[in-house]
C-alpha cells in the first residue's frame, strides 16, 4: 500500500525531489510498472485542456468617477456587460455579441482584448440618484486601469463532451462548428487522455479550493460547474483567476459562424498520486473515455445518439458512421492541451507551483435535470389548416389556377391517387407558367423539392424553417408522407398575435 | 494548376466543355464538379501552359473561368492548431503530424471557403472571396 499526502508531495516540490509526469506519459508508467510500483514512483500527474468554454467571463471593477454613477447598463467595445452588482462592478461574458458587429466580436474578444493591453471603449448609463447624480459615462481604459478583472467561468473543462454530426440535407452552423450534410464530419472535443476531470472522475483529490493552472497563470477551483452532472461522468468545473496575469496564448476569442462567440481556455489541474487508486485512475487513455456522437440534424434538446465512440477512435482522423468513413476534426487544441500539462510539470518540478488540499471534494451524486417549462408549447397540429386543398399531379395548369381563386389559398400541395405529396404549386408558379405560355400539367410546374412539418412538432420549430427557407406554408404531411394539413407563416403569426 | 469554370443557368445544358476540349485539344483532369438547378460549377487541373487557350475558347461560349492561383492563407499567429478545418476540406488540405502541428498542404486548395466558415479563430483567409 503506497500512501502520501499532499504536504509530504508539497514538501518534495520544495526541495526539489518531487517526481512529476503529464497524464499522457502516466499511461506508460502505469502499464509498466502497475498501479502500486507508479503510485510509488510518481507524486503528481499534470493534466491541461484547451478548448472553446463558452460559460466563461470575467469581473471587472473599474472605481468610481467623479461625479460617481451607479452604472445601470454597460457597454464595453459595444458588447453589453451584467451590471447589476453594485455601482462599478460588471461582469463581462464570453458569449454575449456586439450591438454594431454582431458575432463578429464578443465578449470573448474585449477580454482578450484586455489581456493584451489594448484600449477598451466604456460606455455607460444610470438613472442617476443622490448617492449617483451622474447619467452616463464614456471613458477608454485598459487592463491597468481596473482595481480587479478576476476571470470567473461557471461551467469549464467538461469531464467529457458529446460529438456532433449532421444527418440532413443541410449545413449546419452549430457551436460543435460547421457540421456538413449528409454525415459529412464529425467534430468533437476534449482532450481524452489529458482531460482533468476524467483523470480523477471520482474526485478525490479535486475540490474547492484546488489551485490550478488557468490562462498561463495559477488559478483555483471555486466548486462544481453549473450542469455539474457527476452521476454520468459529465462533471463540470467554476474557476476563477487573475486576468491580469493570464497569457493570451491560453486564453483566445473565437467565433464559430452562425452561432457566436466564444472562448478558448487553457486549464490543467495537478493531480496528487496519493495512493494506487489515484495511480490507476490516471492511467487513464483515449480508448477508455467512451462518448457519443450526436445528429444535430435533429433540433431538440434529447438529440439521437448515432453512435458511441471512443477518444482513440475520434482521434485517429474518422470514424464509421453506418458503413462510411467519416472524417473527424478537434474542436479543442491538443497541442495546447498538451502544452499546459507540460508547463504545469515545469512549475512543479521547479518549486513554482504547489499543491492544495481541497477545502470540499466536487459533489458525487448531482445530474443536471432540464428546463421545467410551465407555458404550453403550441403544437403545428394545434394551429395548422386540417382541411388542406390539394391538387392531383396529372391536373392541369388551369385546374390549379381555378381551384386557388376558388378556395383563396395560395398554396396547394401537389399529390398522387394516395394523397402522398409529390410537390406543391403556388400562385406565382401558375403566372410563372401562364407567363411562359406553358398551359401544361401542374406536375411539369410544380416545385418538387417540398418543405413539410410534422404535426407533433413544435411551432417554433416549424415557425423556424419557414425562416430558414423563405417560404410561406408548408404541408403537413404523417410518416407516410400523407398530407394531413398545411401550417402557414399567418397561422403562425395569429397564433402570438392572441398571445400578446 | 487548378481553374474553376463557372457555367450559367442559361448555357448549363450545352455541351460547353466538351466543344472547348475539341477544339483546343486541351486535356482536362476534372477535380471536382458540381451542378444543381442555379448553375453548375467545375474545379479542373490543366497544364500552365495551355491556360490561356482553354480559358479563351470557355469565355467565348459564356463560361466564366478563374484561376485558382491564390490558395487559402493561413495565419500561424491566430491558429490554435485545433484542426476544425480538416473535416470540412473537400481536397485534403489540411492535416496533423503525429506531433498534432496542424500540416496545411495549400497546393491541394479549390479555394471553396468553406474551412474559412469553420475556422473559430480566423485564422484562414483567401485573398478575395470568389463568389
Amino acid at each position: 500500500m503506497v500512501s502520501k499526502s499532499i504536504n509530504e508531495i508539497n514538501e518534495r516540490i520544495k526541495d526539489g525531489s518531487v517526481s512529476v509526469v503529464t497524464a499522457e506519459e502516466m499511461v506508460g508508467i502505469v502499464a509498466e510498472l502497475g498501479a502500486q510500483g507508479a503510485a510509488k514512483e510518481v507524486d503528481v500527474v499534470t493534466t491541461g485542456t484547451f478548448g472553446a468554454m463558452c460559460s466563461s467571463g470575467v469581473f471587472l471593477n473599474f472605481g468610481h468617477s467623479e461625479p460617481p454613477i451607479k452604472m445601470q447598463r454597460i457597454w464595453l467595445n459595444d458588447v453589453e456587460a451584467y451590471t447589476g452588482v453594485a455601482a462599478v462592478d460588471a461582469y463581462i461574458g464570453a458569449t454575449q455579441v456586439s450591438e454594431t458587429l454582431g458575432m463578429e466580436y464578443g465578449g470573448a474578444h474585449v477580454i482578450e482584448d484586455l489581456i493584451k493591453g489594448n484600449a477598451i471603449e466604456v460606455h455607460a448609463t444610470s438613472p442617476g440618484t443622490d448617492c449617483y447624480p451622474r447619467k452616463v459615462l464614456d471613458t477608454t481604459i485598459d487592463i491597468d486601469d481596473l482595481n480587479q478583472a478576476i476571470m470567473l467561468n461557471p461551467r469549464n473543462a467538461y469531464q467529457r463532451y458529446n460529438a456532433a454530426t449532421n444527418s440532413t440535407s443541410q449545413k449546419l452552423y452549430t457551436y460543435m462548428g460547421l457540421l456538413m450534410p449528409n454525415f459529412g464530419n464529425v467534430t468533437y472535443s476534449g482532450a481524452g487522455v489529458l482531460s482533468p476531470l476524467s483523470n480523477d472522475p471520482e474526485y478525490r483529490t479535486i475540490g474547492t479550493g484546488t489551485r490550478i493552472f488557468l490562462g498561463g497563470a495559477q488559478g483555483y477551483i471555486v466548486g462544481q460547474g453549473t450542469q455539474h452532472s457527476s452521476t454520468n461522468g459529465f462533471g463540470t468545473l467554476m474557476i476563477q483567476g487573475d486576468l491580469k496575469e493570464m497569457d493570451q496564448e491560453f486564453i483566445n476569442a473565437s467565433t464559430f459562424t452562425g452561432y457566436g462567440t466564444s472562448l478558448y481556455v487553457g486549464m490543467g489541474i495537478p493531480i496528487p498520486v496519493l495512493d494506487e487508486k489515484i495511480a490507476q485512475a490516471t492511467a487513464v487513455s483515449d480508448a477508455d473515455i467512451i462518448t457519443k456522437v450526436l445528429d444535430y440534424g435533429v433540433p431538440s434538446r434529447d438529440r439521437p445518439v448515432v453512435r458511441q465512440v471512443t477518444y482513440e477512435e475520434l482521434r485517429s482522423g474518422s470514424i464509421d458512421i453506418k458503413g462510411c468513413e467519416v472524417v473527424t476534426s478537434s474542436l479543442s487544441s491538443f497541442k495546447r492541451s498538451r502544452q499546459v500539462a507540460g508547463i504545469l510539470k515545469d512549475w512543479i518540478a521547479h518549486g513554482e507551483f504547489f499543491l492544495s488540499q481541497p477545502a470540499e471534494r466536487l459533489p458525487l451524486d448531482t445530474i443536471s435535470k432540464p428546463m421545467k417549462q410551465t407555458r404550453g408549447t403550441p403544437m403545428v397540429k394545434n394551429i395548422m389548416t386540417k382541411n388542406v386543398i390539394t391538387i392531383h399531379k396529372n391536373a392541369s395548369v388551369y385546374e390549379a389556377a381555378k381551384k386557388i381563386m376558388d378556395v383563396s389559398f395560395t398554396h396547394l400541395p401537389v399529390v398522387t391517387e394516395n394523397n402522398t405529396l409529390v410537390g406543391i404549386v403556388t400562385a406565382w408558379d401558375i403566372s410563372k407558367a401562364v407567363a411562359q405560355n406553358t398551359f401544361d400539367l401542374v406536375e411539369n410546374i410544380m416545385t418538387k423539392k417540398v418543405v413539410t412539418a410534422m404535426d407533433s412538432e413544435q411551432v417554433t420549430l416549424a415557425a423556424r424553417r419557414l425562416e430558414q427557407y423563405r417560404v410561406s406554408a408548408m404541408p403537413v404531411v404523417d410518416g407516410q408522407n400523407h398530407v394531413i394539413g398545411i401550417i402557414t407563416s399567418d397561422d403562425i403569426s395569429m397564433l402570438f398575435a392572441r398571445r400578446d | 494548376m487548378k481553374i474553376r469554370i463557372v457555367i450559367d443557368q442559361d448555357i448549363v445544358t450545352k455541351p460547353i466543355l466538351a466543344e472547348a476540349i475539341l477544339e483546343t485539344g486541351v486535356l482536362l483532369n476534372i477535380a471536382q464538379a458540381h451542378f444543381d438547378s442555379a448553375a453548375g460549377e467545375i474545379i479542373v487541373d490543366i497544364k500552365d501552359t495551355e491556360y490561356s487557350k482553354i480559358k479563351n475558347a470557355l469565355v467565348l461560349r459564356g463560361a466564366k473561368v478563374l484561376k485558382l492561383d491564390t490558395p487559402i492563407n493561413w495565419d500561424e499567429e491566430e491558429c490554435v492548431e485545433c484542426g476544425a478545418c480538416i473535416s470540412v476540406c473537400p481536397t485534403k488540405v489540411f492535416s496533423m503530424d503525429i506531433e498534432w502541428n496542424l500540416i496545411v498542404d495549400n497546393t491541394k486548395c479549390i479555394q471553396c471557403g468553406t474551412c474559412i466558415e469553420m475556422c473559430p479563430h480566423d485564422a484562414l483567409s483567401l485573398m478575395y472571396e470568389s463568389k
